[in-house]
């Protein structure tokens, strides 16, 4: 027989938040993998009062909705938490907040609707921000057209389980030309906005701006940037420049 | 313009390199100060990847209590991996700390805490990307004062070229010291520049500034004399001793990084220095008089530790945590303050002893209990009483059956090869003691699933150990008395699939050991293997022995030594030793007597439950064993 934990199992989920988060400026380096620990470790320093699995090694209740790459920054990162104990959403909000490191912040949290959808089936595309530091706007903008004018561009992607080729046109559902002075603090250069919509396999910016080399011979100089801007579902309204996603938490 | 940020240049280039974040910093608890407002600025450097180096604790420490001081300014920096090391190379990018990635080369001390001597070449790297001059004699008063702490500068004289001081021993009061003395230079317009400020920090007997000492040798190479060049430096410097742990209640504020590390746990040192008089270990022999902790500081520093930082795993840190008087206390009052809680105990030391199993059943009261480690060091009861670990077969048999009785599934066991006066059936003797240990663990769980891993490290002899004498063996010897004791797991039908053996070949602990045991000729081959590129020895996909010894054949060529003469040669007490002007207060003589005893197969008791065996250091040093029990008790506490 092997051995139980002792006494009572944990507390059930009495209430579900749906939280909004960022990963900026520095930050956009770190992991998924990074981001949970850290954000476990916030949630038990925040003191709110986060449920957790039975079993040896408990785990909180925490599940997170496609996160952003390595490396990308965002403004529209989300997840859900389930808690023991009834919390005024804003309070958990500031607790969170105030617990995560500058670049981690928490936007928002609503509760979820007990009987509404799931937040997965609330997200299906991500609006990025690809910003090409060293490209002209002017040459930016026309790979961006030509790359738009194909009906299909595969690109090939190291994975763990060797190169994998993706149809990276295929997602793309709108694009436009950004603002080249979008940050402040840098020279102004191509800026690129794309709608994405979520396929398996992903198709993730560093293979937007691989689909951009390859349609349009576009050179980058230096380390491209990309920016997640929002996620949500589609408008049922046609596929538009600058359109607007859904925001998953109503 | 000094102390400004790199991160600007740098940020381009992290996309392209393995986990980048380990490059940003900003991890919690981390401090970022004016640079212009510091009187005093320091670099700290682990000369390891950011995983290994940021968990280090004596880094933390000297990190946070130096950015306590209004005036001082404290910043980390780590060994940067090959692949951006050559895109900083490329694109001129310096070493650079990460709180506020400020150029090494800017600060005033530049200070690197070795655990392992195989972290030197990661020393030459960083000082050569901080445009420092690898040679400390080429240094000008544009260059931070480098300086060496940790285990291995206790001898630092492989790396007497690299460095201009050294501190012994306890880091806490000592850098407060050189800190004082550096801003009081500054504050009077830096007199005599380099030299003055080097001297005065040479005659305050706080550091080792090894430009201040000539060596000479004699024709067969052994050392003729170490004696200073300058007035007033002292003939021997002493080690550092902090007396009342009490007192340094530290880390407070550890940092916890984003990145993932090799620790993720608060660490709270129980006590330091250990009497065992384990006669191989290094850590023993040199952080003596012990000092306890005690249990309401311990309770405080747990309480306080897990609620500033979020992490769901506290250690209990010395050299043989179960030593500690009050222990149990601790165990037993940390395991009811977090009951129903997220939080986890670990008690990562390893005697061999039962009342082990009863504080490991305590802190894992209602945790998982998947492995315990113990640690009888070597195979045969001989080979014990000859390093002294005093534990006998049956001492070790006990204890695993009332381990793998209690419901622990795996027990894990270290042993050594390459002891003096070891044999083939010394080594060979482990494959028997786990048989006994399978065998037992079957009978006392009722279970055919239990298992026992076996771990062999290299014996590498350190110096201000009784083994500083002796001839290191050759590294074909080791890998065959492993391989043979792997044939005898293997051959062994009843148990043999329950054991689990792991060691590495012993080609490294020969290039550790001439770096250990080295004097300053070494250096040139550490130089010559690093321009040779090495990098990380201490990582087995980076270390090329290959590349060692034909740096060691170049460096000492047309000379008496040898990677030989520094390793598998025997000393005899009349040969002055590299390191015997650095006092660890440790009386040679009685080294010598112990050296002889461990031959003689004659064991010593521990000094804290019998009379003292005059090893030298509390009348050499000014110190006592400070041991309780208090009689306090740990609470009280909450759970956070």
């Amino acid at each position: 027989m092997s051995r139980q934990p002792e006494g009572p199992p944990p507390p059930p989920v009495v209430q579900r938040l749906r939280v909004h988060y960022t990963k900026r400026g520095r930050l956009r380096f770190i992991s998924h993998r990074d981001f949970a620990r850290a954000f476990e470790r916030a949630l038990h320093r925040s003191g709110v009062p986060i449920a957790f699995s039975a079993g040896f090694s408990p785990h909180p209740k925490v599940s997170y909705a496609g996160a952003a790459p390595t490396g990308a920054a965002s403004e529209a990162e989300y997840l859900e938490i389930g808690l023991a104990e009834r919390s005024d959403p804003e309070s958990v909000r500031e607790a969170l907040d105030a617990a995560l490191p500058a670049g981690l912040d928490v936007v928002r949290v609503v509760a979820a609707e007990p009987d509404g959808p799931a937040l997965a089936d609330r997200i299906e595309a991500s609006t990025w921000r690809i910003r090409l530091p060293g490209v002209a706007p002017e040459t930016g903008e026309a790979a961006l057209a030509s790359f738009l004018a194909l009906d299909e561009l595969k690109v090939e992607r190291a994975t763990k389980q060797g190169p994998r080729e993706v149809d990276a046109r295929a997602a793309i559902v709108a694009g436009w030309p950004g603002d080249p002075r979008s940050e402040a603090d840098s020279l102004p250069c191509a800026t690129l906005e794309v709608v994405v919509r979520h396929l398996t396999p992903a198709v993730r910016p560093d293979d937007v701006v691989t689909a951009l080399r390859r349609a349009a011979g576009l050179s980058t100089p230096a380390a491209p940037v990309a920016t997640r801007l929002a996620q949500g579902l589609l408008d049922a309204a046609p596929p538009q420049a600058a359109m607007q996603l859904v925001d998953p938490l109503g | 313009m000094t102390g400004v940020s790199v991160f600007d240049r740098l940020e381009p280039l992290l996309p392209s390199v393995r986990k980048p974040v380990q490059y940003v910093g900003g991890e919690l608890h981390a401090v970022t100060k004016d640079w212009d407002g510091a009187a005093v600025r320091w670099a700290l450097m682990y000369p390891d990847a950011y995983e290994v180096g940021l968990p280090n604790q004596g880094v933390q420490i000297l990190y946070e209590l130096l950015n306590e001081r209004d005036d001082v300014l404290a910043e980390r920096t780590y060994s940067v991996w090959p692949d951006l090391e050559a895109l900083m190379r490329e694109h001129g990018i310096p070493q650079f700390t990460v709180d506020g990635h400020r150029p090494v080369g800017d600060f005033d001390l530049f200070g690197i805490s070795f655990s392992t001597e195989l972290g030197y070449t990661n020393l030459l790297t960083a000082l050569d990307l901080a445009g420092i001059p690898v040679a400390a004699s080429e240094r000008t008063d544009e260059h931070p004062v480098v300086i060496a702490g940790g285990h291995a500068a206790f001898n630092p004289e492989p790396i007497a070229d690299f460095i201009d001081a050294a501190v012994l021993g306890d880091g806490e009061q000592a850098v407060l010291a050189i800190t004082d003395l550096v801003r009081a230079w500054k504050a009077e317009g830096s007199p005599d520049g380099r030299d003055g400020l080097l001297l005065r920090l040479a005659t305050s007997g706080v550091v080792y500034v090894p430009a201040f000492y000539d060596v000479t040798y004699l024709p067969d190479g052994r050392i003729q004399r170490v004696a200073p060049n300058r007035p007033g430096v002292p003939w021997r410097v002493a080690k550092q001793t902090v007396m009342d742990l009490d007192e340094w209640p530290y880390p407070k504020q550890p940092l916890v990084p984003l990145a993932e590390t090799v620790h993720e746990r608060y660490s709270v040192e129980i006590f330091r220095g250990c009497t065992r008089g384990c006669r191989f270990c290094q850590a023993g022999m040199i952080t003596r008089p012990v000092r306890e902790r005690s249990i309401t500081t311990i309770g405080e520093m747990v309480q306080r530790g897990v609620a500033a930082t979020g992490f769901e795993e506290v250690g209990l840190l010395s050299l043989s945590s179960a030593d500690h008087s009050e222990i149990a206390s601790v165990a037993k009052g940390l395991a009811d303050v977090y009951e129903g809680t997220n939080v986890s105990l670990s008690l990562p030391s390893t005697r061999v002893d039962a009342f082990n199993v009863t504080l490991a059943n305590e802190l894992s009261r209602n945790g998982r209990r998947t492995g315990l480690t113990f640690a009888p060091e070597g195979g045969s009861e001989r080979m014990r009483k000859v390093i002294n670990k005093m534990v006998t077969e049956d001492d070790l048999i006990r204890t695993v059956a009332t381990a793998y009785g209690n419901g622990w599934r795996q027990v894990k066991l270290y042993f050594m090869c390459g002891l003096p006066t070891e044999t083939d059936e010394d080594v060979t003797a482990i494959a028997g003691v786990a048989s006994r240990v399978i065998e037992t663990g079957r009978q006392a769980s009722g279970r055919r699933d239990i298992r026992c891993t076996v771990s062999i490290g290299g014996f590498v002899p350190k110096p201000h150990t009784p083994f500083q004498w002796a001839a290191q063996l050759d590294h074909e010897t080791v890998d065959r008395r492993l391989a043979a004791l792997k044939a005898a797991v293997v051959k062994d039908k009843n148990f043999g699939k329950a054991i689990g053996l792991r060691y590495h070949d012993g080609r490294p602990s020969i290039i550790e050991g001439m770096l250990s045991r080295g004097d300053r000729r070494v250096g040139a081959a550490i130089r010559r293997a690093w321009e040779d590129g090495a990098r990380f020895d201490g990582w087995s996909e980076h270390f090329s022995f290959e590349r060692w010894v034909a740096a060691c054949g170049a460096a000492f060529a047309d000379s008496p030594v040898s990677l030989d003469w520094y390793t598998t040669r025997e000393r005899e007490l009349s040969e002055v030793l590299p390191w015997d002007h650095l006092d660890s207060g440790l009386d040679k003589d009685w080294l010598w007597g112990d050296w002889q005893d461990a031959i003689g197969e004659t064991e010593v008791e521990d000094c804290r439950w019998s009379p003292c065996y005059d090893c030298g250091v509390c009348p050499s040093m000014g110190t006592e064993t400070q041991v309780g029990p208090t009689g306090r008790a740990l609470l009280p506490l909450s759970p956070v």
